[in-house]
């Protein structure tokens, strides 16, 4: 008898498990597409606020390679998409982390043009303190707007630092941590691009296929 | 069985026993995600629909499911549909899912939701089950979308900044600048903001409460108590 009500009662439990994956399992695939056309949108629009789709005619989104770099912060992979006209390169965008904000990292998209100058930099996501640090972002201040046009000589290395530690870059009221995780992000990146603008231009692009 | 009239079920859900004023429960979501009437409306919606459909679901098997394993199954369908309503938000409104991040599948730790299904919708029929699930979820919103409130104009001086996360490029423009020129009060977008204006609600809430006429109400303790499920 007790065994008998046992094997109902786990049978019984067994048939809701079975119908809430189900219906996890019927929602995930209604709502895959959708969710990737979401996410590639959101990177799009962004890498568009970078670089006008005037300076490129390629496919931008599918153009693109996995580094990993010390440089770019944090040991996971980095995507280097790849701006090109007439099949010349002309620009990249890349994936970067300042990994020492104020309360963890901070993902950046940081276009380079192929003279090394700066088109651009905008954050992504972070998790600095609301009110404090957010001005990074570009809906809340044109801050991150000042890195436009910069370059490795523009300024020299002594001035990739916030104005309180002698450098260029403004730092804001009640927050000097934040800008200068950015700042020096940005910095370690033209430096990487510096030092590989050769093979991030010519490497093929992977089977892309599992990333995407 | 007066306790079970639709406009007790009604006023018990928006006020009486208010899951954010009175049963205090769910007040991690609440606290975190209210710094904004935006967000807070994101997560008071979606906590209301899952609490409509664990309610209807768990009024549906009550009499099918056995007590041993109960709790092991409300917690099973209340898991599902708040995985579904977080994808489901991932692919129609990926903006807004960005913005109230790890708060969605957190729904699943909201104990007000386990309790409704456990001290009421295990016990009563579909339409009232319905009805309890979308009042309770509706109380907790409008407490989410007061502090909100409250929050983003002392602390930014707008109101409906962000619109555009939930209804689309439309409502860019839907935000109100009450404020000009303001510096921002930091203290309330932080958190100590949200308790303590939580805090000034359920004040205000209790000084209503004690000049309304006296009528014979049921108790909130009753329901509260019965739950067993209390803890965060």
């Amino acid at each position: 008898m007790l065994l008998q009500h046992m094997i109902r009662t786990a049978a019984l439990l067994g048939l809701f498990a079975i119908v809430g994956t189900g219906l996890v399992a019927l929602t995930f695939e209604k709502t895959k597409a959708p969710i990737a056309d979401s996410q590639r949108n959101a990177l799009l629009n962004s890498l568009h606020q970078l670089i006008p789709e005037t300076l490129h005619d390629n496919d931008i989104y599918n153009d693109f390679i996995i580094v990993n770099d010390p440089l770019l912060g944090a040991k996971q992979s980095h995507r280097v998409f790849r701006a090109r006209k007439d099949s010349q390169p002309v620009a990249i965008v890349l994936e970067a982390v300042a990994p020492d904000g104020y309360k963890g990292n901070i993902f950046l998209l940081i276009a380079i043009n192929n003279q090394g100058t700066l088109l651009g930099v905008r954050v992504v996501s972070h998790t600095e303190t609301p009110g404090l640090g957010d001005p990074i972002e570009i809906e809340r201040s044109d801050w991150i707007t000042k890195f436009n046009g910069r370059s490795l000589k523009q300024p020299d290395t002594s001035g990739w630092q916030v104005k309180k530690d002698g450098g260029d870059f403004d730092q804001f009221t009640g927050a000097t941590i934040t800008p200068r995780a950015i700042v020096k992000a940005v910095h370690k990146s033209l430096q990487y691009f510096q030092a590989n603008q050769e093979i991030l231009f010519s490497r093929q692009v992977k089977e892309n296929t599992d990333v995407k | 069985m007066s306790n079970d009239s639709y406009f007790n079920i009604t006023k018990q859900g928006l006020w009486g026993n208010n899951i954010g004023f009175v049963q205090l429960l769910g007040l991690c979501p609440l606290l975190a995600v209210s710094s904004t009437v935006i967000n807070a409306l994101g997560l008071g919606l979606a906590t209301t629909l899952v609490l409509l459909a664990s309610n209807v679901s768990v009024s549906l098997i009550r009499h099918l499911v056995r007590p041993e394993i109960r709790i092991a199954a409300f917690m099973m369908i209340i898991a599902s549909f708040v995985t579904a309503i977080e994808l489901a938000m991932e692919a129609w409104l990926f903006d807004l899912h960005a913005v109230l991040g790890i708060f969605i599948p957190l729904i699943v730790t909201n104990c007000a939701i386990l309790g409704r299904a456990e001290a009421f919708a295990s016990r009563t029929s579909i339409d009232r089950a319905a009805l309890d699930g979308f009042m309770m979820g509706l109380g907790f919103t409008l407490v989410l979308v007061l502090l909100g409130g409250m929050r983003e104009i002392i602390g930014q001086g707008t109101l409906l900044s962000n619109a555009h996360l939930m209804f689309g490029e439309a409502a860019r423009d839907w935000t109100i600048v009450l404020l000009t020129d303001y510096r921002g009060f930091l203290l309330a977008i932080l958190p100590p903001g949200a308790f303590l204006g939580l805090g000034l609600l359920i004040a205000v809430k209790n000084i209503i409460d004690d000049l309304a006429p006296k009528t014979v109400t049921v108790t909130p303790i009753n329901l509260a108590t019965e739950s067993g499920a209390k803890t965060e």
